[in-house]
């Protein structure tokens, strides 16, 4: 973890409410993708943890749904703006553990950290099928880019306005044996169901952030951990629903 | 140059600044950000006699300068904390901690105080019968003179080591309480803990802790807990320890000035991991912009 404070350098819608930040400033505490960053924002108290979509040793990019007070003040920030964070929290996916096929699977928001992901498993010489959900045509982002990175990739949308219709599971297969999964609990829970091993990254309302408070605690089946410090990603076989 | 140093219970202290119980965990992990014997001290996670994994989730809200917490007193069980945190926190911490404590009953309270009596390292015990996060765990004791007394008595009974009983603000009479301590043997008065609170999501229009109400902290609390402080000087003669949205240099001295003798940090360490460490550096100048020589010379100086 290290406090950095990043400039904006671009801030612009990709759907209705999804949108896409670009940071320059120090990344070295970023280590794993699948990490996060917690952001001070004006006027409200506690950070705002946005997983990080890509990095390099200029800058990060991070993509964000508009949900609440923070994500909406976040859209007003214009490029040139500084904002005071803690950079390379959470432990991200372990690369090195993943076979040479890997299922990364997104829903919604969730879709974001497996783009950084996705580069790292075609950097390390794995061939990445990714199945990307949504629940209509126009909340999808990301498709091209994840194509261009070299995946094979499967867009679902719930209402069948795009690609395969139905929930991530739909376009699961046999060959879909190891995931990496992130999106909202239900998503997760039926992934899970749905391969043999994987790792899941989850959600949860922190306080700090940095495993000071217990606010996010979860249990496990080797006891409870901090999502946002022994977390987001957990191991298949260590989760309890 | 002026002069930080102040003294609790006869244990010097380099400054009078304290994280707080619940914001910093067992010292270790803010160890690997700042060298914490900047700190005077700090109290520990609260340790109960077994372990806890607290509440569900969501145990967090966000409110206008604060937060709630229902945390509901997660810690591994003092045997645990003994054989296990214990140990690396003295590879990187030289001074005496506080080990904060709770229970569920007055055997609780006795059994926990007595098994960390013998631990060297710690200093102080911080009896926390305030918790409003766990179902008649310790916020029961606090708000009552005559049990909070009980356990006040239970616990001197089994330690040598100067005891802090931690308060609820979420009383009528404060000092009722804090009088009731000291007339049982208390050694000095810790306050205040967090105040009863709740959030609704417009959305699901359902609380957002899972608890439903919380522990409200943050600088929103500040002007309330310093009357408290302010209050239970005024009727004990032992020290008391001020906290409640404390942020700032200024905030510690304010506290001092009603009657603080140190002071603990706690929500404000969650936003800036490196706020005890900021205010401990912040302090001499900020002593010096105001007049002051000797920190200790103002503990009460507002009354």
């Amino acid at each position: 973890m290290k406090q950095v404070f990043y400039t904006v350098a671009a801030n612009r819608p990709l759907t209705a409410d999804v949108w896409e930040m670009a940071l320059t400033g120090d990344t070295s505490a970023i280590t794993a993708p699948g990490q996060f960053i917690n952001i001070k924002l004006e006027g409200l108290y506690l950070r705002r943890p946005i997983s990080v979509c890509r990095w390099d040793e200029t800058g990060l990019t991070i993509l964000y749904k508009v949900v609440g007070r923070g994500t909406e003040a976040m859209t007003r920030l214009a490029p040139g703006a500084v904002l005071d964070t803690l950079s390379g929290l959470g432990n991200g996916y372990d690369v090195a553990a993943c076979p040479d096929h890997v299922t990364v699977v997104g829903g919604g928001v969730g879709v974001p950290p497996l783009y950084g992901l996705t580069r790292a498993l075609i950097a390390a010489g794995k061939r990445v099928h990714a199945i990307l959900g949504f629940n209509t045509k126009s909340e999808i982002f990301y498709e091209e880019q994840f194509r261009a990175l070299g995946a094979e990739v499967t867009v679902t949308t719930a209402d069948g306005s795009y690609g395969t219709k139905g929930f991530v599971t739909a376009a699961m297969g046999p060959a879909d044996a190891y995931v990496c999964a992130c999106g909202p609990e239900p998503m997760l829970k039926a992934v899970y169901g749905a391969c043999a091993d994987g790792q899941f990254s989850f959600e949860e309302r922190m306080g700090c952030g940095f495993g000071a408070c217990m606010g996010c605690s979860c249990e496990t089946k080797y006891g409870s951990k901090r999502i946002c410090k022994d977390g987001p990603v957990l191991r298949r076989e260590e989760i309890v629903w | 140059m002026v002069d930080t140093k102040v003294t609790l219970s006869g244990i010097g202290l380099d400054n009078p600044v304290i994280p707080a119980s619940g914001t910093f965990g067992y010292g270790y992990e803010f160890a690997e950000l700042y060298d914490i014997n900047c700190l005077g001290t700090f109290s520990f996670k609260g340790t109960t006699r077994e372990a806890r994994f607290g509440n569900p989730t969501p145990r967090i809200a966000e409110c206008t300068q604060g937060l709630i917490n229902a945390v509901g007193l997660q810690n591994p069980g003092v045997e645990a904390v003994i054989r296990e945190e214990l140990p690396k926190l003295k590879k990187c911490f030289h001074k005496k901690v506080m080990a904060n404590v709770s229970g569920f009953s007055i055997e609780d309270y006795a059994h926990t105080c007595a098994l960390l009596d013998k631990e060297e390292q710690v200093g102080w015990l911080e009896v926390n019968i305030s918790c409003p996060n766990v179902h008649n765990g310790g916020m029961a004791f606090g708000v009552s003179p005559q049990a909070a007394a009980e356990v006040t008595a239970a616990v001197k009974e089994v330690t040598s080591k100067p005891v802090y009983m931690k308060l609820s603000p979420n009383v009528t009479d404060i000092a009722a309480i804090a009088k009731a301590c000291e007339a049982a043997g208390a050694d000095g008065i810790s306050l205040i803990n967090t105040l009863l609170g709740m959030r609704i999501d417009l959305k699901t229009k359902r609380p957002v802790i899972a608890n439903t109400m919380g522990g409200f902290s943050g600088p929103a609390i500040f002007p309330v807990a310093l009357r408290m402080v302010y209050q239970v000087y005024e009727a004990v003669d032992i020290p008391v320890i001020g906290m409640g949205g404390v942020r700032s240099a200024e905030d510690v001295i304010e506290m001092m000035l009603a009657g603080a003798t140190a002071v603990e940090v706690g929500a404000a360490n969650l936003v800036n991991p490196y706020a005890c460490r900021d205010i401990v550096a912040a302090l001499p100048a900020t002593m010096e912009k105001y007049g002051i020589a000797n920190l200790s010379d103002i503990i009460g100086k507002a009354h």
